[in-house]
């Protein structure tokens, strides 16, 4: 068992549908051949995903389906208005959710609801996660945090971390986007330090992490669970290390998968990255959610008017930019003998499944496994 | 005139020389496809002549009143003009009458799609209860087989005796008709495909600069290299009509996922109901994605095929230019191509003079 594992986190199981790291593609492409290939993409788009019924057998116990939704960035601009474009990916998804058959046992928001951390961020979102009809588990991220370090979520939402069973796993829900201290109190107002936390490529910035005191009461809680136990820990950012410059990254990833590292069955779901991302590190499965206000990476492309998004320094391959979805989405999980089959809704795309092969030991993608079947990323806008 | 005709078929010709043939003796107006034509049932001008009067035929109703030309009215650029179609006795149905006038190349038919073929289309309405309102399609082959003309019309089309004609042959005909039902050589073409700069005015000429930029109605409205269609053949939520389903989505779904299951024919029970209708192209897949999409529609006539979108809601061009400036109606799954403009009034004016310049010669002046 032990050296399978480490044979899998040898090979780095990753697969990105867009490299955030990759330069801008060597090879060229027709206008043409683009299309022609979009347009086989677009036939087998099209297959009948029906009403999201899933035929997951229901003999175990310990089977169970949740949904997950990530990353709204709900932004405020003045009054009663908000970015427009954000708030339709954060109701679609609700609206998505609410059809889901059989229904979900629980919904995760995996966070970064609002943009800048604001009351009438945090409320608006508060508002349209209302019309749900599942129960919420909620996660934090930076973007919740960093303006009045996460008071308001306390007073309206929860605990920044807490764990919990359901049906036979162990959930264990992380405040992974904590920093240093010194960084946190160097700036002359909450406003300055959320902006700079939010800020990509930022000299300024400061590595998340998870922390000593949250690190020690993760290994008194888990103390108390079998090895045989399946965990599934949510946290916003990765646990594990990515890409610094955007905060990919979770600075004492190496002691939480430590305290992770005597069970059987762990998985860490995450935010925070807009895409899909997997890997599996020793005896943890990692899996990133979609986000559903914007993609990264994504291009500087269509552009009439300043659209919010956060300012990158490096130019992104994407998919078709004309549509605000695209690119963006939720998941359906589902949790049978404590391994996660996550069903990825995406949007303006075709729908992907990400499942753990027991014989290979980390998570599959079902379908975009040869690079000859991938989707050639877009080389013009 | 008559020497511009011949120019414009000299390039019509020269534009496409090897692949615009459809079938024996049909020319392609300037900036059309070839048509398509399904391989069980190829064009001949005997069933095409069948086809029309079939077409024609309002006996083949339950009250004899309603043909399939009384909603496609030549004069009208074969729509009705009516916002909803209405069929015998007066009954309304609950979408807008589409024109068959270059329907053969949509990929899908009727505005959710929910048949393949103009064959498939061509048998719903008969057996539509506020349509043709027949309860089966007995006596359309009762009719055909005592009419003086068809059995002999059948026997050169198909080669068939009376007692062997069926639904299927009548369906055949009425789409081989509509296979010769195209138009194009609108200014529009003659400016884009007939190399004729004077064709369309300034005005339209900066429309159609709209029409492929700031306006981002070419995505879905799409115009080729050689030909335009001015449709992607694919569904999108605008959110017309939406508001009457949204306050109860979730139980007309449900009961929708119910029907299907048990297996209601869609065309006359479940579309029948406004509120369900609504629910567009979801009722054929059962994708939610799909809630509130309709298939985009062919911009060609448009100016002389209103009143518009699928429940012929809105009466002029503007109304519906304003609309996509708007960035549609409202609701949770708008599609996400459509999005607020900003455009200018002279950019909506120059667009209404392009969409203008979509018509064909033969339907001019009849609106």
């Amino acid at each position: 068992m032990k050296t399978k594992n480490k044979k899998a986190a040898e090979g780095l199981v990753m697969a990105f549908d867009v490299d955030p790291r990759r330069k801008v593609m060597k090879k060229k492409m027709s206008r043409r051949s683009f299309l022609k290939r979009s347009a086989v993409a677009a036939a087998a788009a099209t297959l009948p995903l029906g009403l999201v019924e899933i035929s997951w057998g229901q003999s175990d116990k310990r089977n169970f389906t949740f949904a997950y939704i990530s990353d709204s960035h709900l932004t405020h601009i003045k009054g009663a208005n908000f970015v427009r474009n954000f708030d339709k990916g954060l109701k679609k998804a609700v609206t998505e959710c609410n059809f889901m058959s059989p229904k979900p046992d629980f919904v995760v928001y995996g966070g970064d609801l609002a943009q800048l951390g604001k009351r009438e961020e945090l409320d608006h979102g508060l508002e349209i996660m209302s019309r749900l009809r599942h129960p919420v588990k909620w996660v934090i991220g930076e973007h919740d945090y960093y303006l009045d370090l996460g008071q308001y979520w306390q007073e309206k939402i929860g605990r920044l971390y807490y764990s919990f069973d359901h049906k036979g796993v162990h959930f264990v829900v992380l405040n992974s986007i904590l920093t240093y201290d010194s960084w946190i109190n160097k700036w002359k107002s909450p406003q300055e330090r959320m902006s700079n936390m939010a800020r990509l490529d930022n000299p300024h910035g400061s590595p998340f992490m998870v922390g000593d005191k949250q690190i020690q009461w993760m290994k008194q809680d888990l103390s108390k669970v079998s090895r045989q136990t399946p965990v599934v820990v949510m946290s916003h950012s990765p646990l594990y290390k990515i890409f610094k410059p955007w905060n990919f990254w979770t600075d004492d990833a190496e002691k939480v998968q430590a305290v992770l590292k005597k069970f059987d069955k762990v998985t860490v779901l995450h935010g925070h990255v807009h895409q899909i991302l997997y890997n599996q590190i020793g005896n943890i499965s990692f899996e990133a959610m979609m986000s559903t206000s914007w993609p990264w990476p994504y291009p500087v492309s269509y552009i009439k008017k300043a659209n919010q998004v956060p300012r990158l320094t490096v130019m992104m391959n994407r998919a078709d930019p004309f549509h605000e979805r695209d690119a963006t989405g939720w998941s359906i999980l589902n949790l049978d003998d404590g391994r996660v089959t996550n069903h990825y809704k995406l949007w303006e795309n075709k729908d992907r499944i990400l499942k753990y092969d027991k014989k290979l030991g980390y998570p599959i993608d079902m379908e975009y496994q040869a690079p000859a079947t991938r989707i050639p990323p877009q080389m013009h806008y | 005139m008559k020497g511009f005709g011949m120019i414009v078929a000299t390039v019509a010709v020269s534009l496409c020389f090897s692949t615009c043939l459809g079938w024996a003796g049909q020319v392609l107006p300037l900036g059309l496809p070839p048509v398509p034509v399904p391989g069980d049932n190829p064009q001949g001008p005997e069933k095409i002549a069948l086809g029309k009067k079939l077409f024609m035929d309002e006996r083949f109703s339950a009250d004899g009143t309603i043909s399939c030309s009384t909603c496609h009215i030549q004069k009208k650029a074969f729509t009705d003009g009516l916002p909803i179609a209405k069929g015998i006795k007066g009954l309304e149905g609950t979408r807008n009458s589409p024109t068959v006038v270059n329907a053969a190349y949509y990929k899908e038919q009727f505005w959710d799609g929910r048949v393949a073929s103009l064959e498939e289309q061509a048998k719903g309405p008969f057996v539509n209860p506020v349509e043709h309102g027949l309860k089966d399609f007995k006596p359309i082959i009762e009719i055909i087989k005592k009419d003086p003309d068809y059995p002999s019309m059948f026997r050169k089309a198909f080669g068939i005796e009376p007692q062997g004609i069926t639904i299927d042959h009548v369906v055949k005909a009425i789409a081989s008709f509509e296979r010769t039902v195209i138009s194009g050589d609108s200014p529009f073409d003659r400016y884009m495909y007939g190399r004729q700069k004077s064709a369309m005015s300034e005005a339209a000429i900066r429309g159609l600069q709209v029409f492929r930029t700031k306006g981002r109605c070419q995505d879905c409205h799409r115009i080729e290299q050689t030909s335009a269609t001015f449709t992607d053949n694919k569904y999108h939520n605008l959110g017309v009509g939406f508001s009457l389903v949204e306050p109860e989505l979730f139980d007309i779904v449900e009961k929708v996922k119910k029907a299907k299951k048990a297996g209601i024919e869609l065309d006359g029970s479940i579309l029948g109901s406004k509120k369900v209708s609504e629910l567009g192209r979801f009722v054929v897949t059962l994708d939610l994605e799909d809630i509130g999409r309709f298939k985009t529609p062919t911009l060609r006539n448009v100016a002389v095929t209103g009143p518009y979108m699928h429940d012929g809601s809105i009466e002029t061009l503007e109304e519906v230019i304003d609309l996509y400036d708007q960035g549609g109606e409202d609701n949770p799954m708008l599609d996400s191509g459509i999005r607020p403009l900003r455009l200018t009034d002279q950019e909506k004016a120059d667009l209404v003079e392009f969409l203008k310049a979509l018509t064909s010669p033969e339907y001019e002046n009849k609106k």
